[in-house]
């Protein structure tokens, strides 16, 4: 047992300073991801390894997989987490199948008007129709959430992979690297960077993301990687004389994406927060993008006169949020056992 | 723990300099500082000119952010675009953020740590279950959106409070910020608590304090807490940079006075000394408090020392 638990004590233990600057940066939205990686750091190398049984290299990772997918399949969370996130991409991509309105078209003579037949969450200062602009929002949270996090995951899990995976000066430029990165409060970082570019589209919020997100990625990777490689069978396919490529892509990036995809799925939810706390500083997406984070501002100053404005698209926002931060949830339970 | 200190007081030197140049870089190179001063008009160039060679502006971007570091360590922190110095702001500023942040530190400290406490020892249960919950709900709500409800709620509608903050900032003003910018840190201090505690409750050590018949709030505050909570300490040490970055939000909704509205006010109007002032101070703080909760880490758990 004192045997193998080694790899797993070494793997946080020889990062010390390094991990525990881990949570900072992060302003607000990103932290839960890092937190609950924080949690993950240790168990990864748990799961991966599944606890007990050392054996069966090759059956060993379908059945980690099988096995959450059943535990999934019966887990209330992650079926309404997953309706709900299944419903918000289809509404994303159509928003006409549920709101037949244009967000853009206002009449100001309904301004702040309440809920009215045929407008049921009321207008907000504009004239515009809240509930139309509600369904539209979506559609820029859920690109900025995707796209953010598709970057920011692929980006942190090659780079740590391979500091992981090969070690020496490049590990060490990439983790004093990414320290920088986390010494800058996510907001505070965005509020300087964004303040300075003018475009009105999607991009530089998701790769102002990308930029401060991907070292939270792979400092999980690189973690999952340096447990994942200690393990025997890597070795004896090292000794039978696999190559470098052969080893990383068959034998140990199998075994150490699943921490990577339980942090992702809980950054997307997050990222999504952030998004909107960028937007609502004025920073982040512009009009005439429709989204939730503006409509928010706009509607901030009006509360006591028209809550409504407020209180619709924030529900819309918290709730998506939520249904990401649940999956992640479900799914970082289905993978690691030992956390339940 | 001597090497220990000495090896962690190095490695904080390179992230202080990316991170200062990062910001430093972003503010000068991208934005146009002189420009920003002349509003809307277009400045008169031989003015502009001078105005640069004054500020150092006219240097390549390295010697200008040499000079300025040179300048902060002897407290010279530069004038903000109004001629205010910026040190006078900070003077006014930081105390009120330091307030608020305090609060909002007590507060998750004494909910995290009861509400973790309550879930991880009830661990799959209705409660345990239901507080998990909680923290997630919590989670998913963004600050700016709690700080609206509850400024609405106890300010407008029940009239408990102040809805915004007088500029002396007392700390009974700040009890509703605080809560606010305290709430989603607090999740997490439920969570980790939570998670804590209820892998230790079934280590030997208490086992052994149960069956030497020691009171059960015995067990719990001198064996399972003390040993439960030192990941918690390095959370609080951590967030202290998500705090700040918070409290721009929340000292925005509650109209409070410290670094946050003043950083706001300066990105707004691009008033670079004042910006990269604030932020660089920032992370010295946030940098400072890391090395702290490492090396009180170090203390609470040798293994950490000896890696």
């Amino acid at each position: 047992m004192p045997d193998d638990l080694q790899p797993l004590q070494q793997g946080p233990l020889q990062r010390g300073p390094g991990n525990t600057i881990a949570p900072t940066g992060a302003g607000g939205a990103m932290d839960l991801a890092v937190s609950e990686a924080e949690t993950l750091e240790r168990p990864p190398g748990t799961g991966t390894i599944p606890g007990g049984p050392p054996g069966g290299p090759g059956a060993k990772p379908r059945s980690l997989w099988s096995d959450a997918w059943r535990e999934l399949r019966r887990n209330p969370v992650f079926i309404a987490s997953g309706l709900l996130i299944v419903f918000l991409v289809l509404i994303a991509i159509w928003p006409g199948l549920i709101a037949s309105g244009d967000p853009l078209s206002c009449n100001l003579a309904k301004s702040q008007e309440g809920s009215q037949p045929g407008h049921p969450f009321g207008y907000d200062t504009q004239g515009c129709d809240v509930y139309t602009r509600t369904v539209y929002g979506a559609r820029a949270s859920v690109t900025v959430g995707v796209c953010a996090t598709l970057g920011a995951a692929l980006l942190g899990s090659l780079l740590g992979g391979l500091a992981g995976f090969f070690g020496r000066w490049g590990d060490a430029l990439l983790s004093r690297t990414a320290d920088i990165f986390f010494g800058i409060p996510v907001v505070l970082g965005g509020l300087v960077f964004l303040s300075v570019i003018t475009s009105t589209t999607v991009w530089p919020v998701v790769g102002f993301i990308v930029l401060l997100g991907w070292p939270q990625i792979s400092r999980i990777a690189r973690g999952s990687v340096i447990t994942a490689k200690q393990n025997d069978y890597v070795q004896a396919a090292r000794a039978l004389g696999a190559s470098n490529t052969r080893l990383l892509l068959r034998h140990v990036a199998p075994n150490a994406v699943a921490p990577v995809i339980v942090v992702a799925t809980i950054a997307l939810g997050t990222y999504i927060s952030l998004e909107a706390t960028l937007s609502y500083l004025g920073v982040g997406l512009r009009p005439p993008t429709v989204s939730w984070g503006i409509d928010i501002s706009n509607a901030a100053p009006q509360i006591r006169n028209a809550p409504h404005m407020l209180l619709w698209p924030a529900g819309a926002l918290s709730l998506t949020v939520l249904a990401f931060i649940m999956l992640g949830d479900a799914v970082r339970d289905a993978l690691d056992p030992k956390l339940r | 723990m001597g090497r220990y200190v000495l090896r962690r007081l190095l490695q904080m030197v390179p992230v202080f300099i990316g991170t200062t140049f990062l910001i430093f870089f972003m503010v000068y190179a991208l934005g146009d500082p002189v420009a920003a001063l002349f509003g809307d008009r277009a400045p008169d160039p031989a003015t502009a000119a001078r105005i640069r060679r004054e500020l150092y502006l006219d240097r390549p971007l390295w010697t200008q952010y040499l000079h300025y570091m040179g300048q902060i360590f002897q407290g010279n922190f530069g004038t903000a675009f109004n001629g205010q110095p910026v040190l006078d702001l900070m003077a006014e500023a930081w105390p009120v953020t330091l307030r608020l942040t305090l609060v909002a530190i007590v507060i998750e400290l004494i909910f995290g740590i009861t509400l973790g406490v309550i879930g991880g020892l009830r661990r799959g249960r209705a409660t345990d279950t239901g507080v998990l919950f909680l923290t997630l709900v919590v989670i998913s709500v963004p600050t700016f959106v709690t700080g609206y409800l509850l400024q609405y709620l106890f300010g407008v509608e029940w009239g408990l409070i102040r809805p915004s903050v007088s500029p002396a900032a007392p700390l009974n003003e700040l009890l509703l910020p605080g809560a606010v910018l305290a709430l989603v840190s607090l999740a997490y201090v439920t969570r980790l608590t939570r998670t804590s505690i209820a892998e230790n409750v079934r280590a030997d050590y208490v086992r052994t304090a149960v069956a030497k018949g020691l009171p059960r709030h015995r067990v719990i505050t001198r064996h399972l807490l003390r040993n439960s909570l030192i990941p918690v300490i390095t959370f609080i040490g951590t967030d202290i940079g998500a705090l700040m970055g918070g409290a721009i939000v929340t000292e925005r909704i509650f109209n409070i006075h410290g670094v946050g509205y003043q950083l706001y006010q300066g990105i707004l109007r691009n008033n670079s000394p004042t910006v990269v002032g604030f932020v660089t101070v920032l992370v010295i703080v946030f940098l400072l408090a890391n090395l702290l909760v490492d090396l009180l880490y170090a203390v609470l758990d040798p293994r950490i020392r000896y890696a």
